[in-house]
């Protein structure tokens, strides 16, 4: 079957001069495509193109299998509707004005909302649940609330595909969450495909069916969130070398502090998390240990301490690891233990301990007063 | 609706104060008894009808017109302030007019009010093209109205010059339009006004929707399926013809295309056009009848310019509508 949304060997950029060249994207009904990449990498200009705000250089846009290069102005509007990344200014136009624009390829010459034009309004802001706001006015609101009212003339169109550039900048964690959470809802009520860009990797990998990685001059991959979200491919796209991405999380951490550590944490079950973080921002390298390898610290240990002593999971800390670790410790000056709690599987950290005693280092609880 | 009440009874008030009103009084009954053609006075009859009904239908449609053609141009620029008289489009209008009237008054000719409106057409074609560049290139918008502004004075400046070089006979007759006056509109004037007018106000009325669209923003609008580029040229040829109209038969007057829409959106507490637009008409038909009857009546038998009585309700409206910004951050 052919996908729904599809473009092929497109080209798009600004006044004739391709920025991004063959683009092909094939995307089913009701799915979420995510657009990331680093800032000026395009996603804009691909979105824009997609609207026709852009001309295409070359290459089509299909929706339904119909290319948007020979529709006019208004059954285009009736397939796909947007929301900008720019503020929106307005002069005395209640949000229920704001999302009344969207019935605007439905009305009559004067533009003049009937019944179901007006239900149709009612729905779109329910389904946000923006209801509530339809009297008050577009400037009285906050951030997210005009988002919602946005979304909902975006909605209230009537579109087979909804483009968000950005709709969660200008937005706080919560808004972000609710925003993605309506985004969900939205293709599953009312199978709208929805193509969107985000600067926040941790939601574009929970929130989407398929992600694109816009870079350079050319995608560089298009694929669904766990082949593109690997450490590798994540610090490449973004050139991170002050810093590091968790893809499991979706999380990044700060740059490791260089140098000789002389600083050993015996850590666990998370407590070595916000020692680490501790460390890494007073610049103090150090080495950690006797982690788990599904230990909950493990993977922010790896990228943040200059060595990792570690055991496979679910075993007992063996006596090669445990030696090993213990030569180590006597190399260092203080030791963070942060543990608090010892069982049969990680028993030997007690020993390490003991050991850190008998060696006279400074044993300490926490980093802070390093 | 009450606005709306409020407004036909205020238009149909001044309508009346603006005809019984003058050197000579008529009274309502004598009017009444004129009209359905009982006789009657013959001097009245002659004031009414040559002098009184003209003048009081030119600042009705005039009024509506400049009214109308600001709430175009606040709309196409998204900018509050804007205003065929601070962008320069009303001096644009009158320079050219100036020219011609100049051209032809120095050959003794009669010039046909059509070529009048014509050439202010032109004019204001002329500064509209100079603030569009500018609008381009600057993005800003307070220097949009600097830029209008100044213009508007460039365009001053060569009028006095023209003015200045003209035979004497002309002057007269140029220095009374040139500061701006609803007086000697004849009833063949009022033809053509009536034809440009009406005709503008009606499309402009049937653009309503797309105007409603645009007021978003122009990516919106052109997401909701309007086609821009030819709208944006309707928008300024409509908006050039309104002000170019007032401009030839009453010369430059000020600040009602900035003050009357905002007072409009303000008692409505809306925006939108389909309601906005014919309220606008209305709204800047009163203001400029109510300040016709000002100019004529407050120190008569001396006759204030229109504009100085426009300007001195209207400039308040702008220094409020600036203030009001600033409270918004």
């Amino acid at each position: 079957m052919e996908p729904f949304f599809q473009t092929k060997k497109l080209s798009v950029g600004y006044g004739g001069i391709p920025l991004i060249q063959d683009i092909n994207i094939k995307l089913d009904k009701g799915k979420i495509l995510t657009l990331i990449g680093p800032n000026g990498s395009g996603k804009s200009t691909i979105l824009k193109t997609i609207t026709k705000h852009l001309k295409n250089i070359c290459g089509t846009v299909l929706i339904d299998r119909h290319s948007i290069d020979g529709m006019g102005s208004r059954e285009l509007s009736r397939l796909v509707s947007v929301v900008f990344t720019e503020r929106l200014k307005t002069e005395r136009m209640t949000c229920e004005d704001v999302v009344a624009t969207g019935r605007y390829p439905y009305t009559g010459l004067l533009g003049i909302l009937s019944q179901e034009d007006h239900a149709q309004i009612q729905n779109a802001m329910e389904l946000v649940h923006a209801w509530d706001l339809r009297d008050k006015d577009y400037t009285a609101i906050s951030d997210g609330q005009r988002q919602r009212v946005l979304l909902a003339r975006a909605i209230c169109q009537e579109p087979q595909v909804i483009i968000l550039d950005e709709p969660t900048s200008f937005l706080d964690i919560r808004y972000k969450l609710e925003l993605l959470h309506l985004l969900r809802k939205m293709t599953k009520e009312k199978n709208i495909t929805v193509i969107m860009s985000l600067h926040e990797l941790d939601l574009a990998q929970k929130a989407s069916d398929f992600v694109m990685c816009v870079k350079g001059e050319s995608v560089t991959h298009f694929g669904p969130p766990n082949e593109i979200f690997t450490k590798a491919f994540i610090e490449n796209l973004y050139q991170l070398s002050n810093g590091s991405y968790n893809p499991l999380y979706g999380s990044f951490e700060m740059e490791r502090p260089k140098g000789d550590p002389k600083v050993f944490v015996i850590a666990g079950a998370g407590s070595g998390i916000p020692q680490y973080r501790i460390l890494q921002k007073k610049g103090i390298p150090f080495m950690t240990g006797i982690l788990h390898q599904n230990d909950i610290d493990y993977p922010a240990a790896c990228d943040l301490a200059s060595e990792v002593f570690s055991e496979k999971a679910f075993c007992p800390i063996c006596d090669e690891t445990y030696a090993e670790a213990e030569k180590q410790l006597s190399s260092c000056q203080t030791v963070i233990d942060c543990i608090g709690t010892y069982g049969s599987l990680n028993m030997k950290n007690f020993d390490l301990a003991q050991k850190a005693k008998k060696l006279g280092l400074k044993i300490v609880e926490t980093a802070e007063n390093l | 609706m009450i606005v709306f009440i409020i407004f036909l009874s205020l238009f149909f008030i001044f309508v009346l104060l603006n005809i019984m009103i003058g050197s000579v009084m008529i009274q309502p009954k004598e009017i009444f008894q004129l009209l359905l053609g009982h006789g009657g006075n013959e001097t009245s009859y002659g004031i009414l009808w040559k002098v009184r009904f003209p003048r009081m239908i030119a600042a009705v449609l005039l009024g509506g017109a400049l009214s109308l053609s600001g709430f175009l141009l606040q709309t196409f620029f998204n900018n509050p302030i804007a205003g065929p008289f601070v962008l320069g489009i009303s001096s644009g209008a009158k320079l050219a007019v100036a020219f011609i009237m100049v051209l032809t008054l120095s050959r003794s000719q009669a010039v046909h009010s059509i070529v009048l409106v014509m050439a202010a057409f032109i004019g204001a074609m002329g500064s509209m093209g100079f603030v569009l560049l500018m609008s381009q290139i600057v993005r800003q918008s307070s220097m949009l109205i600097v830029s209008g502004v100044m213009i508007g004075y460039i365009c001053s400046a060569i009028t006095d010059f023209i003015v200045t070089f003209a035979d004497d006979a002309s002057i007269v007759n140029l220095h009374n339009w040139s500061l701006g006056s609803f007086s000697g509109t004849a009833w063949a004037d009022i033809q053509v006004i009536a034809v440009v007018v009406i005709t503008a106000s009606v499309l402009v009325f049937l653009l309503s929707k797309p105007i409603g669209a645009y007021q978003l923003g122009e990516s919106y609008a052109q997401n909701m399926g309007v086609n821009i580029k030819a709208f944006r040229i309707l928008i300024v040829i409509l908006s050039s013809l309104l002000s170019a109209c007032v401009t030839a038969f009453a010369g430059p007057i000020s600040f009602v295309g900035i003050a009357v829409p905002h007072l409009v959106k303000s008692f409505l507490k809306t925006a939108k056009p389909l309601i906005v637009i014919p309220m606008c008409f209305l709204g800047g038909a009163i203001f400029c009848l109510g300040c016709d009857l000002a100019a004529r009546t407050i120190f008569a038998p001396v006759e204030l310019s229109i504009s100085s009585v426009t300007a001195l309700i209207g400039a308040p409206v702008v220094i409020g509508i600036l203030l009001k910004k600033k409270g918004h951050g």
